[in-house]
């Protein structure tokens, strides 16, 4: 059809090529239906309003008059659907999910829909003016076929009664058409332009709105992992290991029970409980790498101390924290932050002893982990720093890393979080 | 002995309810979870409770906190702790609690060395003291830059180690390979080295131990 954008896009740069196309009736049926919406939408409101307030003695209003926000909302949705006709620009919605009283797009959608009120009606019968002005001369030529003459209009009964003076008035009733499109493509275009600015996000809005947007399906994202490896853990846990662990329990028995027993056997036995231990040891292992019991059970302190302990380079563990616990998620990547830290510093740095410290303050928290290594380190090589570093940002924290050659090295994470 | 087992999976219950009973110990309640954990206690006074640290509802540190009362409530119960994981508070929250008397904390894992185990229980019953060697080799290496731990010689880090499992003097000696005279020297030595009181009791030399490891 040639005409993209905006519908006034269409009338300034190509508006020769407006009236053969569709826009006017996509036009015409923006106005019509825009009338019924306001009917409808006007009739809800009335019938909301009047039986919200005359049952508000009956508690039963209440709630009735607490629907209206919503109602303006619904409007907003219909309306923004409904620009769709004459403009195929997105139309984001401006909410921002926050409560609907508190939102000025909620106010903006409830303003748009009483001047709709007014405009609907207006604009029904514009429509119907202009088909009668329009409708009439364009088929004078046929006029008299029909039966028993509708109008009673002496000159216009003479114009239909005669061929050339109707088909004269048929060529006119054409450039009334025209006409007719223009000015109908036009009001529709003035009023979706009303419609756009009262009721989408602006254009800057919008993208930082599909930002934040995106920050939380991140977020939702790393969320849903947390809550699969927690899952996989508590999986673990109840089947696989007590499996092992009752394995490793019958072992221990039958080597009790073989004192006597073939030396043969014995060390059959021996060695079956010696790797089934190893195994269950092998599994706890990797169970702590997915998601460790001892974060759950004791918080970020319990965790990060017990993984200080495994660091082969002796760490002070201090904690200063005092406050209510973060999130889960907030948790699961400050304690995977300071596994990777000490990994990294054990090494890597060469270090002979490191500090850990966690600090929290309401809504932050701040983990430091430092060496007295060779410094150098950098986010490439293999470090995994990166990884830590996405995983940390998917919960809204940020890293920072200072490894200066020879002058040890000191990562920091903070993450601020509301619960 | 009479035993009450706790823990939520019943693999495990059958198995430790097997291994106790083929020592000769009598279980007499099997339990699932914390409260009727307590209530089994209370009902049968057992001459030890052995506890998973994680049951329901929560799968935190119920079993601790169950224990913890029964400490309180039954100081003639004895309490053995078992976790999945090392948790050094919970060995020094288990030695402080009640009298001190009769607790241990063990790792899962050690169960299956079905002799460590009876030991541990045994030991626990008679109102000794089991820590998991686990527990004191990690408290022992967060600590290994220390001064004091620094002057001791390796037979006496060996000893220090096994003093903290909660071994006695003659059990260290029989480990060691050593005489109980010489096990004293070395504990006597210890003690000097660390600034340690000697204590007359083998739970407080236990919790003196760890506390100090804990720093």
């Amino acid at each position: 059809m040639g005409i993209e954008g905006g519908p006034w896009e269409g009338l300034v740069k190509a508006p020769l090529r407006v009236p053969p196309s569709s826009l006017p009736w996509r036009s015409a049926a923006y106005l019509l239906s825009g009338f019924v919406v306001a009917v409808v939408w006007l009739a809800g409101t009335l019938v909301l309003v009047a039986v919200g307030v005359v049952t508000v003695p009956i508690v039963v209003g209440v709630p009735l008059l607490r629907l209206l926000p919503h109602w303006a909302e619904a409007l907003g949705r219909v309306e923004r659907a409904r620009l769709r006709l004459v403009d195929r620009r997105p139309a984001p919605s401006p909410h921002q999910g926050r409560p609907l009283l508190r939102e000025a797009a909620t106010w903006r959608e409830a303003g748009y829909g009483l001047l709709l009120c007014l405009l609907g009606p207006l604009n029904a019968v514009a429509l119907l003016v202009l088909t009668l002005l329009v409708g009439g001369p364009l088929l004078a030529p046929f006029w008299r076929y029909l039966p028993g003459s509708p109008s009673a209009n002496p000159s216009w009964q003479k114009v239909t009664a005669d061929p050339a003076l109707a088909w004269g008035a048929s060529v006119a009733g054409l450039v009334l058409l025209i006409t007719a499109a223009y000015l109908v493509t036009a009001a529709a275009a003035a009023e979706a332009g009303l419609a756009r600015t009262l009721l989408t996000a602006p254009p800057e809005r919008e993208l930082e709105l599909r930002l934040i947007e995106v920050d939380r399906s991140r977020a939702r994202l790393a969320d849903a992992f947390d809550n699969e490896r927690r899952r996989l853990e508590r999986d673990l846990h109840d089947g696989t290991q007590q499996r092992l662990t009752g394995l490793i329990m019958t072992l221990g028995l039958v080597k009790m029970e073989l004192p006597g027993a073939d030396p043969e056997a014995r060390k059959l036995v021996e060695r079956a409980h010696r790797e089934a231990r190893e195994t269950l040891e092998e599994l706890q292992a990797l169970v702590r790498g997915i998601h460790p019991a001892i974060l759950t059970d004791r918080g970020l302190e319990g965790a990060l101390a017990e993984a200080a302990d495994r660091c082969p380079v002796p760490v002070t563990v201090r904690m200063e924290t005092s406050h209510q616990r973060p999130p889960e998620s907030v948790e699961s990547a400050l304690y995977f932050a300071g596994c990777e830290a000490l990994t990294n510093l054990a090494k890597h740095s060469g270090a002979s002893r490191a500090e850990l410290l966690l600090r929290d303050a309401p809504g932050r928290i701040v983990l430091q982990v430092s060496d007295d290594g060779a410094g150098g380190a950098d986010t490439g090589g293999g470090t995994g720093l990166i990884g830590l570093a996405d995983r940390v940002a998917a919960v809204g924290g940020t890293v920072s890393l200072s490894s200066p050659v020879g002058g040890g090295t000191t990562l920091r994470v903070e993450v601020a979080w509301t619960s | 002995m009479d035993v009450v087992i706790a823990d939520d999976a019943v693999l495990l219950r059958e198995g430790l309810r097997h291994i106790l009973e083929r020592f000769g110990h009598r279980v007499v309640a099997s339990v699932g979870d914390a409260p009727t954990l307590l209530a089994a206690v209370d009902r049968h006074l057992p001459d030890v409770a052995v506890v998973d640290v994680r049951m329901p509802p929560g799968f935190r540190d119920e079993g601790l906190r169950a224990a913890l009362r029964i400490r309180t409530e039954h100081p003639k119960v004895a309490v053995l702790v078992l976790s999945q994981y090392v948790e050094r508070s919970y060995a020094l929250e288990l030695l402080e609690s009640g009298s001190g008397r009769g607790v241990g904390y063990l790792l899962k894992n050690r169960v299956g060395e079905i002799e460590d185990f009876i030991d541990a229980v045994t030991r626990v019953a008679a109102g000794g003291t089991a820590i998991d060697p686990e527990v004191v080799v990690r408290l022992l290496e967060s600590r290994r830059d220390h001064d004091g731990l620094e002057q001791l010689t390796p037979r006496e880090r060996e000893v220090l180690a096994l003093m903290a499992e909660g071994k006695s003097n003659s059990a260290i000696a029989r480990a060691l390979v050593v005489t109980e005279a010489a096990v004293l020297k070395h504990v006597g030595n210890i003690f000097a080295k660390l600034l340690l009181e000697p204590s007359d009791t083998e739970h407080r030399r236990v919790a003196a131990v760890l506390h100090y490891l804990k720093g």
